[in-house]
């Protein structure tokens, strides 16, 4: 399905298909990207991307975006992901670089915003508590005013690629008098300062994708908390507003399904009546993904109109996960016995995995998708907010 | 339709409790698959001191004639802890098959070493598509003399690394998916031209790819009664591993169940909200009726009823699916903590995975089960 296009922004769509093909590097094709790069590798399509001036489609042009229409930009996010490519790294350019635009100081636009774009600096995101999951406002990692600096002391948790960071922006507790939503901050820490120290957490995929980062008498300078003191709440969910339509993941799920028929047919015959089973489930998915493309193209018509789809955009995070979660099992599935297999992390030549290539990820892809439906505000919050703020109840 | 156990069997039960409670904690159950062999032969050597490795064998063959009911007790324990150790591979699937296809001098010759914990063993019948199709086979045995020479490969098979001796299934006549001309052989592991290619399974084991490049085997039971043999050897081992699936969604459902009473989010424990409130409850009904399938299946065997293998693949089926659904959501209520390698639930969820694949998915035994129906 596709959205109509008028002949330049076809022409734009060629332009991007194009570049995608001549300038995605073959390095960045492993089995599991997510998994199996290192640092230098997942920042080597994002600096051919920054090179052309493509890195921060949602960046307003002052700022170092490209300048794109809404149709552009998600022009742009659909051929990339279609073809498969790592996307840039969403903490750095699609979160806390729009929070430091919007709210920031003219210092730290000039500080931060060149180093966020050229890749320079890696940013994790400090918002989850081991106390504080679905329920954000209630973090506890405190930050105590002491002449020039706040010193901060806390427990962040699932932070996300910290053991990569430069940065970390964190949600902190400056008032703990006020009502929880009204006493947090937000607050820039350079992730080597003294008394930060990052944990890994392995997760049920064997793989290293998230760690504990704890706090402890972390001297952060005043200069780095953006905007207002106690206002940090406002900047957290205005960043959390940015992530909205990409989450129907339409691109990936599109890519999972055309690997998943390849699997099928080279692993079960027509006249197994498994055959019969999996064309059924594989068109009963594509269905979920034609319907909530179809969802998609309508809510970015709208929003080229200047319409808003409001919270109603947690429909995507939901259908979106729950497919992709049901993509990942049937190909888990259609391997059969080897199935049961899993490759060892970090994904080393020296551990044999049995079976076709084709099946290698399978395993880790169907654990490790388990998390889609629990990060980012639970499937059960995203459901809550639908019923409270859409259906009003 | 609850059993009434005896007093030997809620022996044999509160005597694994007790095992498992002191030697197979959490812990204890890590440190025994991070190590080099992935399994630990002490432990082993416990269960058969304690009398688990000889309690289904009949008495005849020095077996405490516990049958199936003492299988179902022993693995719904084992899948409260996650055990590794291969007693489906080596007592329920191999030792079953030893004990009904054996000739008396071989039963004389091989259960002993089973019953005493000295010999392990593995059963290799899956190839690189067969699937879930027993008689899948194109392995070959090619008769010579008064032995076979086995060639072929079999793929996928669990517990081959710590094996001895392995129970191959071969053709010796007809062509592949022919249900009659596959026969089953005893096979030294460690013979000359037989080699294997081991793997970590997603549930904590190992299991290896293995090529036989003329290996020496001894038939065990008749030429071409191998399929038959093997989809009864497996109605078996679908009971065994039922009863370890509903053991392992028991532990599930109390440890959410826990963690929903004492995890506090806005102000509540997270258990106060009505839409996991349900969740909990479907969870609870999923297991009720999980157990009860399982001690209905274990009886059936038991029992020897006729179409039995239907009841299996129905009960594999249906407490496949419980299992699935009750994995999904204790990762899902226990949030990220459920995504963790240190907290035990995602380990319960990887090893129900396994369990719905070995010998066959819920949807390969919903539709089996049907056809056994339509066939009846």
């Amino acid at each position: 399905m596709e959205l109509a296009l008028s002949p330049e922004d076809a022409a734009f769509r060629d332009e991007v298909r194009a570049f995608i093909k001549d300038n995605y590097p073959a390095e960045m094709r492993v089995p599991n990207p997510e998994t199996d790069l290192s640092k230098e590798q997942m920042l080597l399509w994002h600096r051919i991307l920054h090179k052309k001036g493509w890195i921060a489609p949602l960046w307003p042009k002052e700022y170092g975006g490209p300048g794109w229409s809404i149709t552009r930009r998600f022009v742009f996010e659909q051929e990339t992901t279609r073809a498969g490519t790592m996307p840039p790294l969403a903490f750095s350019v699609t979160m806390v670089g729009p929070v430091i635009y919007t709210f920031g100081n003219e210092a730290q636009k000039k500080k931060f915003l060149p180093r966020i774009l050229s890749g320079e600096d890696w940013w994790c995101q400090g918002y989850s508590e081991p106390g504080s999951g679905s329920d954000l406002a209630t973090v506890r990692t405190k930050a105590v005013r002491d002449g020039d600096h706040y010193i901060v002391n806390g427990h962040k948790t699932w932070t996300t690629l910290a053991q990569h960071a430069d940065w970390i922006f964190c949600l902190v507790r400056t008032d703990p008098a006020a009502k929880p939503q009204s006493g947090i901050s937000f607050l820039l820490i350079d992730i080597k300062s003294p008394g930060v120290t990052v944990r890994p957490i392995i997760t049920i995929d064997g793989s290293h994708e998230v760690n504990d980062v704890f706090l402890e008498n972390v001297r952060v300078p005043v200069e780095n908390l953006i905007g207002e003191e106690n206002k940090g709440w406002t900047y957290a969910k205005f960043l959390l507003g940015n992530e909205r339509t990409s989450m129907a993941g339409i691109g990936r799920s599109t890519r999972y399904i055309a690997k998943l028929k390849a699997i099928v047919k080279a692993e079960i015959p027509q006249d197994n009546p498994a055959h019969l089973e999996f064309i059924r489930e594989i068109a009963r998915v594509e269905l979920d993904v034609l319907a909530l493309e179809a969802t998609e193209l309508r809510v970015v018509a709208q929003m080229a109109r200047g319409i808003d789809p409001g919270p109603a955009a947690s429909l995507f995070k939901i259908r979106g996960t729950e497919i992709f979660q049901d993509i990942t099992e049937l190909t888990h599935r259609a391997i059969g016995n080897y199935g049961l297999a899993i490759r060892q992390h970090p994904g080393s030549a020296n551990h044999f995995v049995p079976g076709p290539e084709y099946g290698h990820t399978a395993s880790e892809k169907y654990l490790n998708s388990r998390k889609l439906s629990i990060y980012g505000g639970s499937n059960e919050i995203q459901r809550n907010i639908i019923a409270k703020a859409v259906l009003g109840l | 339709m609850d059993i009434q156990f005896t007093e030997e069997q809620e022996l044999l039960r509160s005597s694994v409790q007790r095992l498992l409670r002191d030697r197979y904690d959490f812990d204890a159950r890590r440190k025994i698959v991070a190590s080099e062999e992935g399994w630990s032969r002490q432990q082993w050597q416990e269960f058969a001191e304690l009398g688990l490795l000889a309690a289904p064998f009949s008495e005849s063959v020095g077996g405490l004639g516990g049958g199936e009911l003492s299988t179902m007790i022993i693995m719904h324990e084992f899948g409260r802890h996650l055990v590794v150790e291969p007693f489906v591979e080596t007592i329920v699937l191999t030792g079953g098959l030893i004990e009904r296809l054996g000739s008396e001098a071989q039963k004389q010759v091989l259960i002993p070493g089973i019953v005493d914990g000295t010999s392990i063993w593995a059963l290799a019948t899956t190839e690189k598509r067969s699937r879930f199709d027993l008689a899948d086979v194109t392995t070959a045995a090619r008769r010579e003399g008064q032995d076979y020479v086995l060639s072929g490969e079999k793929a996928a098979v669990i517990g081959a690394p710590w094996a001895d001796r392995l129970i191959v299934s071969a053709r010796t006549s007809g062509h592949r998916h022919d249900r009659s001309g596959v026969s089953l052989f005893v096979v030294d592991r460690h013979a000359a031209n037989l080699h294997l290619q081991s793997f970590r399974t997603i549930d904590g084991r190992r299991a290896a790819e293995i090529s036989l490049n003329n290996v020496r085997g001894e038939l065990l039971g008749g030429e071409g009664e191998g399929v038959a043999a093997l989809e009864a050897c497996r109605d078996r081992a679908i009971g065994a591993l039922c009863a370890e699936m509903v053991g392992a969604i028991g532990e599930l459902n109390d440890a959410t169940l826990d963690y929903s009473k004492t995890r506090k989010q806005f102000g509540v424990t997270i258990g106060a909200f009505q839409v996991l409130q349900h969740r909990m409850v479907d969870m609870f009904i999923a297991h009720q009726e999980a157990l009860s399938l399982m001690q209905h299946l274990n009886l059936s065997l038991g029992a020897g009823e006729a179409g039995i293998s239907r009841l299996a693949s129905g009960a594999k089926s249906k407490i496949g699916y419980a299992g699935k659904f009750v994995a999904d959501q204790a990762v899902q209520i226990h949030g990220g903590m459920g995504m963790t390698d240190e907290l035990n639930v995602g380990h319960y969820f990887k090893r129900i995975s396994a369990i719905n694949i070995q010998f066959g998915d819920p949807a390969y035994h919903v539709l089996r089960y049907a056809q056994l129906g339509a066939a009846a």
